[in-house]
């Protein structure tokens, strides 16, 4: 009886913060300016197909390649027993500890037309690279920023792993390729997927990376439903149908996953 | 018995300093079940490891088969183990479990199928192929275990305590099926325990360690009735350990009294640990005693009653039937082979007083006939 009462206060944050916003967001999404109900605004999306595909296909990408860098540094990580490894982990995390707006406008810095990384080639003497502004400009955002989100779920999982099991496996005969892919890859699948969750979900509704890196060409979810509510081309009602829509794809894609997370199928995420 | 398999020569062992191993020699025949013997950090589990390949010792070789193999890595060898907390494969059913090591040398399907499901059968666990790890219970699990090291047909199969997480009842009956599988499928079994009875239940050889050092290799008959020094003595059963000098042979002298006994080839006069078993002991009335003492403890246990006598401020746990009230005086009598004797050793006088048992008892009841120095 105790015990509850302890919850009213988190409940009463929830309802206020959590739930009571996602009412009126449902409420917006349909219904008119003049408060009538409507579905205008998801016919009216749309026009905006494109920017959907781009915002999947650019968070989609950022996690391919978080997951591709992620996943050795994890491992070779939670296998590593030296000072090395903490060391390592404080270098991994010591960019979260930094403004995030900072973190994506010292990109803009090193990428730009004239930036740090163009005056080196050109000192070399190779020709300028046009980097910023493109959707790659926008994956190596995402992908710095988000990276970290990646390497510590998997690692956390890896390190937890049963060493004996590892043992067993050795003992029976399997080398050191076939341990990884039989034993210390699928038991470490559930760091990968709650990886998948928190690189992905912050990419697909990330404003400021592609703003600040996309160069205005780029233009992803989130900035559109930015625009609806601060920009010009207010519209809370269109903006508000936009985040349920993808809300609903991104939960749908968990889910998807995470069943596919608890069957026994090996690779279900490469 | 049968040819020799593993031979481990001069194996040390040393962890920042610490010598964990000194010293190991030993060799283990084929078809043998041998126990690893001792208390924790004695050297037992290390000594397995060894031999499977998860750790190197810091000198001294490891021939399999007359072949030296320091280097080989486990997975290369011919060595199966069950491990102390089974370490199942928690992200496989029991079939795939059991089938991890035939998968990995490609046996064929068919083949692969049917061997899974005799060791399953072998281990009592039929049918259980399509079920998870957890859904079985700890005893099972064992089982499982067992399962999937022998499916290999490994020449040698080592278990590392693999009993210690399950209860006495399952832990006996787990004993009994372990022997009838060593048997039925005759491979090596190097096993290690703490549990003195499990190694006596089930060994045909037991080495008991101690510090890193090999204390004494035997038969459990043998490490039973015949212990080398005062800690095989006290860690295999209970035992009264006193000092006791041989007069000559069949001849030993306890608290001034001569006493026939059968062993022989001391030196004269020399000083020994003399070993009588609790239950070797006969509690009669007190003017037909060899030794007369006092009882200061009974505690019932089931089967017999544990008897603390005091003799001259050493106390003797016997183990009888007859039932002696506290305080009363007895004589006690032992058959000449009842007396085990012992060279003096490292061990000797650290072990087989049971004044530790009465203790608080003492404090409590300074009675009228407690005091020390009654005639023997």
């Amino acid at each position: 009886m105790k015990h509850k009462s302890l919850a009213i206060p988190y409940v009463g944050w929830m309802a206020l913060f959590v739930v009571a916003p996602l009412i009126l967001v449902v409420v917006y999404a349909f219904t008119t300016r003049e408060g009538g109900f409507t579905l205008d605004n998801f016919s009216n999306m749309v026009q905006y197909a494109g920017v959907f595909g781009r915002s999947f296909l650019l968070a989609f990408l950022a996690t391919l390649v978080c997951i591709l860098l992620g996943y050795p540094l994890a491992l070779l990580l939670a296998r590593e027993q030296s000072r090395l490894r903490g060391m390592a982990m404080l270098l991994i995390m010591l960019p979260m500890w930094m403004n995030f707006l900072l973190r994506t406008y010292s990109w803009v810095f090193l990428l730009e037309r004239n930036g740090f990384f163009n005056t080196l080639l050109e000192t070399v003497g190779l020709p300028k690279l046009d980097i910023i502004g493109t959707p790659a400009a926008v994956v190596l955002g995402m992908v710095y920023n988000f990276l970290p989100f990646m390497v510590l779920p998997i690692f956390s999982v890896i390190e937890k792993i049963d060493p004996r099991v590892i043992e067993a496996a050795q003992d029976l005969g399997a080398n050191s390729a076939q341990v990884f892919r039989r034993v210390i890859f699928p038991l470490s699948l559930p760091g990968v997927l709650s990886g998948v969750t928190m690189v992905f979900i912050p990419s697909v509704s990330t404003f400021v990376i592609s703003r600040l890196l996309g160069g205005g060409m780029n233009l992803l979810l989130g900035d559109l439903i930015e625009m609806q509510f601060l920009g010009s081309a207010y519209n809370p009602h269109l903006g508000s149908a936009i985040s349920l829509v993808m809300m609903v794809i991104v939960l749908v894609s968990m889910g998807l996953m995470n069943r596919f997370g608890e069957g026994e199928g090996e690779a279900v995420l490469l | 018995m049968s040819k020799e398999l593993i031979r481990l020569t001069d194996l040390r062992m040393v962890f920042d300093d610490e010598v964990v191993l000194n010293s190991i020699n030993l060799y283990i025949n084929d078809q043998e079940f041998l126990t690893l013997l001792g208390p924790s950090g004695c050297g037992k589990t290390t000594t397995l490891r060894i031999i499977g390949g998860f750790q190197r010792p810091t000198s001294g070789d490891v021939f399999f088969d007359g072949v030296r193999i320091n280097d080989v890595p486990p997975h290369k060898r011919k060595v199966n183990t069950v491990f102390q907390k089974y370490a199942l494969f928690p992200h496989m059913n029991i079939f795939e479990n059991v089938a991890f090591g035939l998968r990995i040398r490609k046996v064929p399907p068919a083949e692969l199928k049917r061997r899974v499901e005799e060791a399953l059968e072998l281990v009592n666990l039929p049918g259980y192929g399509k079920r998870s790890v957890d859904s079985l219970s700890g005893g099972q699990q064992q089982r499982i275990a067992i399962a999937r090291a022998i499916v290999n047909r490994p020449q040698v199969l080592l278990l590392d305590e693999p009993l210690g997480a399950l209860d006495l009842k399952l832990r006996k009956d787990m004993q009994i099926e372990l022997k009838k599988i060593q048997q039925q499928v005759g491979i090596t079994f190097i096993y290690v325990t703490h549990d003195q009875e499990e190694a006596l239940t089930m060994s045909d050889t037991i080495v008991v360690m101690d510090k890193g050092s090999i204390q004494q290799i035997g038969t459990p008959e043998d490490i039973y009735n015949e212990p080398k020094n005062a800690f095989v003595a006290d860690f295999i059963g209970e035992s009264n350990i006193i000092d006791g000098v041989m007069y000559a042979d069949g001849v030993v002298g306890l608290y001034g009294k001569l006493f026939p006994c059968l062993d022989k080839g001391f030196d004269k006069d020399e000083p020994v640990d003399v070993v009588i078993r609790p239950e070797d002991i006969d509690i009669v009335p007190e003017d037909q005693g060899q030794l007369t003492g006092t009882v200061t403890e009974v505690t019932f246990k089931g089967v017999h009653y544990d008897t603390i006598v005091d003799f001259r401020g050493f106390k003797w746990l016997i183990q009888t039937t007859d039932y002696s009230p506290v305080g009363s005086r007895i004589g006690v009598k032992i058959d000449p082979d009842g007396f085990h004797i012992m060279k003096k050793s490292a061990y000797s006088g650290t072990f087989g007083d049971y004044s530790s048992y009465s203790d608080a008892y003492d404090e409590l009841n300074e009675g009228p006939e407690g005091e020390d120095g009654h005639e023997a």
